[in-house]
């Protein structure tokens, strides 16, 4: 069984994000970049299930910059046989990301695609959904166990009650939770493999996909900082702030 | 409380700028230390040694290595870390490809071991004196030593050790005492050695001691002294663990520092040992070892005091105390302070000095072993001959200054241990002495690496710092020019204290011997002035196209290390040149004139 498993490079978790100074988006020059952590649980998965002989071929592909690479390396030494750079300078929007990896899968014809539920930049939580409906292909996301089977997968959803259990046929796109797995440290002797192995650079030109924004931003800001609180006399004065000023009760 | 981050900004910056990596990585058998993948292995160690080791640091520190019923437990944490570290391949980096090693230059070997030694110096004692084992048994071992004993070493499946010292024989090892009788195809080692570094713990299958010893026939002093393997277990005919041979351990030291690493006495009693290489040649093969092993404690003193720095930043960044001298207002945090800045300059200017300085003579070392060219194998070695010393001692004695201004930037905080700042202070007090003392640095330094070949190599460096002044010269930046002043001074100090060396041991070698460790003080503050210069002039140049925050702090620092550290060389000077008499001015009863 092939499986895709998707990665985005974005700043990395330990960084204290700024917004540009014209409001126009994030501040990246000079950022640390790392791989999105979601995405890294979707690829130590499709390698635990490489690993137990489940999976044959473990293809990773992401969308962006020519700086990507460094991303796709990494995986490629946490343990992805070969990976793909969809190369573009333009900005991706979900839509766009689904519409270059649904002609990927095209080419690849992978079993499954797996990756993160969202990316901790934008955290816009739509394109593996998106994938799947373009691709026509069932989905399962927020998974936090995935087991498969001959002819399908069975995940485990987190969902706001509880757990859920779905049986999905083949091919599929699954979805990543954080409680999925625990990302292994890359080996020293994975590092230096991971040179030798291949890396493919397509355009989305090449894939005939149309990338242009749908979605205008119009600004950036940070969020507002916290107000400072005041200490209030009694309970009386309490109710009376939470009704009045609040408005929650 | 502050967790360790790896300076990845820095080390890349004193790799690529100013010790040559992609020169490095043109010698024959390091084509693979490509930038990328030199990048893609930091940030990973960088990972490990924030994630795995940092955490156990404190923690290790508190509960030490405890001995029961001859067996030493290591600290909570230990055990799962040191088999994450060897799943990783991490044991294998800067061994040779064809026993399983990765390798990889040294000079990719000293910023990751540098993580390891900032995140947990204790932890970090168990693979170096593996890697000491593994270099003897590479140098001198016969082929079935290899076979048996390499692989599962530089896996990190059995660890090694070195026992040199015993209670007679400290510095002076012509003193050992412990003795090897032959028998048909192995010998028996019987004797006590002392201070051995992870001479028992439960972190392995097995212990690979590698024991000085004499056998009944040896001549007398250091010509007499032979070197042996003596596992804890021995080999069985499958290569695995079999047999417990008779070298235990008696009881492991209370120490000042590093409490994690357990430090053993161990007892042998007729004990089946291996000889290395060649009977009463033993010193000589830990000569040859001698260079790594400084070196690598020298590295010791700069990862110590990178800790302290970024513990008391973080530090000095929450608490607050005062108002600002001038916006007076409300209660600021520390790092406002004029004087708290000084502290926190101190310590990052010399670490940085430190890291450059270390790095350029890891590639050095790439350069001794590996280049094509023989007269520049030998014009490198000779340079690393002569900065070793300098490295280990004054990094070392630099390293714990470092660490005692991290205690003091956070005040009274410092001096309890649950603040962590002492920790670093009590760790870093042992590098000066283990590997030869700064007395003996300085000694090695003044005597074998200088008067003994007339300055021959310290002049040739000191021309090239010459060169480098003019070089400076050519800057209009201020902070260069103010720079270069104080260098000018620092290597003039340095010509003269190497006249004086030369001159004076000619006659009689106590004058120089009595100024050995200012001497060695100063050389190792103009050899950092020298990569703080260095490293600023290649700041200015790339300031454009670089990262402009840290390449202005890098000109600032370097401007910093010069008034405050760089200054001190010439005063130096002077001690060394006029201070011998008054070393050994006093009878030695007139040490009791007073009492």
């Amino acid at each position: 069984m092939k499986i895709l498993v998707s990665v985005k490079r974005v700043v990395d978790f330990n960084v204290k994000v700024r917004v540009k100074a014209d409001g126009t988006g994030v501040e990246t020059a000079n950022v640390k970049m790392s791989m999105n952590p979601f995405d890294e649980i979707a690829l130590e998965e499709a390698v635990r299930l490489k690993e137990a002989g489940v999976a044959t071929e473990i293809v990773v592909v992401s969308c962006g910059v020519q700086a990507c690479q460094e991303t796709l390396r990494t995986a490629l030494a946490i343990g992805a046989d070969r990976a793909i750079l969809v190369n573009t300078d333009a900005e991706l929007q979900p839509l766009a990301v689904a519409k270059l990896l649904k002609a990927v899968s095209e080419r690849e014809k992978p079993q499954l695609v797996i990756m993160g539920k969202q990316a901790i930049d934008d955290d816009a939580n739509q394109t593996g959904q998106m994938l799947a409906a373009l691709l026509g292909w069932p989905q399962a996301t927020f998974a936090s166990k995935i087991r498969l089977e001959a002819d399908r997968a069975v995940v485990t959803r987190e969902v706001d009650g509880g757990l859920e259990t779905d049986a999905i046929k083949l091919p599929a796109v699954v979805t990543t939770d954080l409680r999925l797995n625990e990302p292994r440290y890359v080996t020293l002797p994975n590092i230096m493999k991971a040179k030798k192995k291949a890396l493919e650079v397509l355009t989305p030109d090449a894939l005939g996909v149309d990338v242009t924004p749908r979605l205008t931003t119009l600004k950036v800001v940070e969020p507002a900082k916290r107000k400072a609180g005041v200490k209030v006399a009694d309970a009386k004065a309490l109710v009376d702030k939470l009704r009045n000023d609040a408005k929650v009760i | 409380m502050s967790a360790y981050v790896a300076p990845l900004k820095d080390m890349r910056f004193v790799l690529n700028e100013l010790a040559g990596l992609a020169e490095v990585a043109k010698l024959p058998r390091f084509e693979e230390a490509t930038p990328d993948t030199v990048d893609a292995i930091l940030e990973e160690a960088s990972k490990f040694a924030s994630e795995v080791l940092d955490p156990i640091n404190l923690s290790g520190d508190q509960e030490g290595s405890k001995l029961s019923g001859g067996e030493v437990r290591t600290p909570r944490g230990f055990r799962d870390a040191y088999r994450k570290f060897c799943d990783g391949g991490w044991n294998a980096l800067p061994f040779e490809h064809e026993w399983g090693g990765q390798g990889l230059p040294r000079l990719v070997s000293t910023p990751v071991q540098e993580m390891w030694k900032s995140s947990n110096l204790s932890f970090s004692l168990c693979p170096l004196l593996t890697q000491g084992a593994v270099e003897a048994l590479l140098l001198r071992g016969s082929d079935a030593l290899k076979q048996a004993y390499l692989p599962k070493m530089i896996e990190g499946r059995w660890t090694g050790t070195m026992n040199l010292t015993e209670p007679q024989a400290g510095s002076d090892l012509s003193l050992v005492r412990t003795r090897a009788e032959r028998r048909a195809s192995e010998y028996l080692i019987s004797g006590q050695k002392i201070f051995i570094t992870y001479g028992e713990h439960d972190l392995a299958d097995n212990i690979v001691h590698l024991v000085l010893a004499r056998t009944p026939d040896a001549p007398e002093g250091v010509k007499g002294i032979s070197l042996f393997v003596v596992p804890k277990f021995i080999p069985d005919a499958d290569g695995k663990a079999g047999r417990r041979n008779s070298a235990r351990c008696a009881s492991i030291e209370h120490k000042l520092g590093i409490h994690a690493s357990p430090t053993a006495v161990m007892v042998y009693d007729q004990a089946v040992g291996y000889l290395v290489g060649e009977e009463n040649r033993g010193l000589e093969y830990m000569f040859i070892m001698m260079n790594a092993a400084r070196f690598a404690v020298g590295l010791e003193g700069v990862a110590i005091a990178e800790r302290a720095f970024q513990r008391a930043l973080a530090f000095s960044r929450e608490r607050l105390q005062g108002r600002d001298l001038v916006a007076g207002g409300k209660t600021v945090p520390i790092i406002r302070h004029p004087d708290v800045r000084r502290m926190l300059m101190l310590m990052k200017s010399q670490a940085e000095a430190m890291r450059a300085l270390a790095y350029t003579t890891a590639a050095a070392m790439d350069f001794a072993h590996k280049s094509g060219n023989p007269a520049e194998r030998r014009r490198h070695q000779a340079y690393v001959d002569l900065m070793i010393p300098v490295v280990k001692g004054w990094s070392t004695e630099t390293g714990i200054e470092i660490a005692s201004l991290g205690v003091q930037v956070h005040g009274g905080m410092g001096f309890v241990e649950e603040t962590g700042a002492a920790q670093y202070l009590r760790d870093a007090r042992i590098t000066t002495i283990y590997e030869g003392t700064t007395g003996i640095q300085a000694m090695d330094l003044v005597g074998r690496k200088i008067a003994r070949e007339g300055g021959e190599t310290a002049k040739e460096w000191i021309a090239q710092l010459k060169q480098f002044e003019a070089q400076l010269s050519k800057s209009n930046n201020e902070n260069l020019v103010a720079l270069r002043s104080q260098f000018a001074a620092g290597v003039q100090a340095l010509a003269d204290c190497v006249e004086f060396i030369v001159a004076s041991s000619a006659k009689d070698p106590r004058p120089a011997f009595a100024g050995a460790v200012p001497f060695l003080k100063l050389m190792g503050i103009v050899a950092g002035g020298w990569q703080m210069g260095r490293a600023a002039l290649a700041a200015e140049r790339t300031l454009q196209s670089g990262e402009r925050s840290f390449l202005e702090a890098k000109i600032a620092t370097a401007r910093f290390y010069a008034d405050h550290v760089l200054v001190q060389a010439p005063a130096l000077r002077n001690t060394v040149v006029n201070g011998a008499a008054g070393v050994m001015a006093l009878s030695e009863d007139q040490f009791l004139a007073a009492y």
